[in-house]
């Protein structure tokens, strides 16, 4: 007993065993790297304190000279005025926010439907352009949507998408990572279980549905996630192919928000601005803890060569 | 004769049968993906041989967009190629190489303060856009309220508030800050993923082999054994990089920027196309765009590609 701890005990703060990538526990050699670690992630984790601490202060403190980072006295004033606000145009804000919450929901649905049937086929299935579709996908991993903002302008208003709850969905469908991602991760899925079920008289949609996406759950939370993050934050497409109100997200009233506020500097749109960030910030980071284990065995299928 | 009529529509049902479920699973993500993606690119490319004010029908004028682009578009070559240039240099390989630096101390790390760690890490990438500019908007705040000026007229080292996002002189090292900060996305995940997954009889042979430290085993095992992780981690970071060209005009609120001072490509491209409507020659800065990706796609495929 006494051996054995003294053993741990040389492992822990010694050199007696290098730990080396993923080790066990605590070693002393990892001091170092805390040490490296630190002031990075103090620069990357006080911003978003900043949300929290911000979005709970009282108006006097918001204004306040010198400025203070933490909240002293919290409130939840800016919540309460936030959603007893009407914006300019008369939409009450849980409006932009129950759009929002649909928009999300349908189109991470969606998303990991038309990902996951596809990626399925690209890694499954035999059919003459199957290299070729997936070299196609591959290049546009390095697709720059921002850069082609007209040409998607043009289409959305020549297929008669402008103004429709539609054009917030179909868009972020096609994403070639997400696709690529999922494929990967169903190359790890011995043909051989495809195989068997085959015999057995399964058909292709029941290979898909019993088989492939209970077996790929991390690659579909990955996408979730991603798909969440792209839409859920996502303003641009409210200001340009929206122009009823009750039809834009809470992304983009969060924009209107802040621009308002640099111009005319209002006292409750400073705390508004601060109420709704946070607000915006928050599924974020529930979503990414809950699913963070899967993204990571994800993460591990993804290299490209 | 039945038969030799028949032929074409018995192999077509041959076909059907043997690979036309594959088509079909495929077939909705194809629609998105020729909508949304084939199409608009080639209707940039198509339209940067134009000229195109959105009311009139396209006409045809040939290479003139690109002449003009090269020869004549003084902000284009004065402001707009010298930043987007400055600006992807330092956040690309800048940020590429912070990602990578990061996922290797932290896989030295246990599970759990890994983990924590991680998330702290990924957690500025999933701000992007909006919630982001509450944050940094009032960090930088240009009168005396603002966080930065607050601090550093409390310690006197200013006298006088400075207009953060209105200098010409401070805009781009704010935007390339603020774009590191946010850096650490999915190819940051990657590659943690990537070097966790290294078989760690590798390093035990190769430490037999003479390798001493940890520099050398980086260079001779992590790296080697990651390639395919490191290639996408490099895509993305080319992706995130000219995707995140619009942070400018949020940093400083309006297009152009101050003396243009924060003007990249991107802003170029909306400038000319919605600001000014000339979508034929915002179409060709697109297709610059798209080429400078691709460039650099290519440079990080010589580094870290298989066949390379």
């Amino acid at each position: 007993m006494k051996a054995a701890i003294k053993q741990s005990f040389l492992r822990r703060y010694t050199g007696f065993r290098n730990s080396r990538i993923n080790p066990k526990g605590f070693h002393v050699s990892q001091i170092k790297f805390y040490i490296v670690l630190f002031p990075l992630i103090v620069f990357m984790v006080l911003p978003i304190i900043f949300i929290f601490s911000h979005a709970f202060k009282p108006p006097d403190e918001l204004f306040a000279y010198p400025p203070r980072f933490f909240v002293v006295n919290p409130t939840f004033k800016n919540f309460t005025d936030l959603f007893s606000k009407m914006s300019t145009s008369g939409i009450p804000v849980s409006r932009y926010l129950f759009n929002s919450i649909l928009i999300t929901a349908v189109t991470v649905l969606a998303s990991i439907i038309v990902s996951t049937t596809a990626a399925y086929a690209l890694s499954k299935k035999r059919f003459g352009l199957k290299k070729a579709l997936f070299a196609i996908n591959t290049v546009a991993l390095m697709f720059v949507p921002i850069a082609v903002t007209i040409p998607r302008f043009l289409i959305i208003e020549k297929v008669n998408l402008m103004d429709t709850f539609l054009v917030h969905i179909l868009p972020g469908l096609a994403m070639p990572v997400g696709l690529f991602l999922i494929k990967q991760f169903i190359d790890g899925i011995p043909d051989e279980v495809i195989e068997a079920a085959q015999i057995d008289g399964a058909s292709d949609l029941m290979i898909y549905w019993r088989i492939i996406l209970p077996m790929i759950k991390p690659a579909i939370a990955t996408i979730a996630i991603l798909t969440f993050q792209a839409t859920w934050n996502n303003a641009d497409i409210s200001t340009m192919y929206i122009n009823s109100e009750n039809l834009k997200t809470f992304a983009f009233y969060l924009s209107t928000l802040t621009s308002t506020t640099g111009g005319a500097n209002t006292v409750a749109g400073q705390g508004m601005a601060a109420a709704a960030s946070l607000i915006m910030f928050l599924p974020n980071l529930i979503i990414f803890v809950l699913l963070q284990s899967q993204v990571m065995s994800t993460m591990s299928h993804s290299g490209l060569k | 004769m039945i038969s030799t009529m028949n032929a074409p529509k018995i192999r077509f049902k041959k076909w059907l049968g043997k690979e036309g479920s594959a088509y079909a699973f495929l077939s909705m993500y194809a629609l998105m993906f020729i909508v949304f993606i084939v199409v608009p690119v080639l209707v940039a490319f198509f339209l940067s041989f134009t000229f195109f004010d959105t009311i009139r029908v396209p006409k045809f004028n040939g290479l003139r967009n690109y002449i003009v682009l090269l020869t004549q578009d003084d902000v284009f070559m004065k402001y707009v190629l010298p930043n987007t240039i400055k600006f992807s240099v330092i956040v690309g390989p800048g940020g590429y190489l912070l990602s990578f630096v990061l996922a290797w101390v932290l896989a030295q790390l246990p599970r759990v303060s890994r983990t924590i760690l991680a998330l702290i890490l990924y957690s500025p990438s999933m701000t992007t856009g909006v919630a982001m500019s509450v944050v940094w908007l009032t960090f930088f705040s240009g009168d005396q309220n603002g966080y930065l000026n607050s601090l550093l007229m409390n310690m006197s080292i200013i006298r006088e508030p400075i207009q953060w996002l209105q200098s010409p002189q401070y805009l781009m090292t704010i935007m390339i800050i603020v774009t590191l900060w946010s850096s650490m996305g999915v190819g940051f995940l990657a590659m943690l993923a990537g070097i966790l997954e290294i078989n760690p009889e590798l390093y035990e042979a190769g430490s037999l082999d003479g390798i001493s430290n940890r520099i050398q085993e980086i260079i001779y095992i992590t790296i080697p054994s990651m390639k395919p992780q490191m290639l996408f981690g490099a895509v993305m970071a080319i992706v995130s990089t000219f995707q995140a060209g619009a942070i400018g005009v949020t940093l400083s609120g309006s297009n152009p920027t101050p003396q243009y001072a924060g003007q990249l490509i991107v802003n170029h491209i909306e400038d000319f196309g919605f600001l000014r409507y000339e979508m034929g020659y915002a179409a060709a800065v697109s297709v610059v765009l798209l080429l400078m990706v691709l460039l650099f796609t290519r440079l990080a495929n010589k580094l870290f590609g298989s066949e390379g």
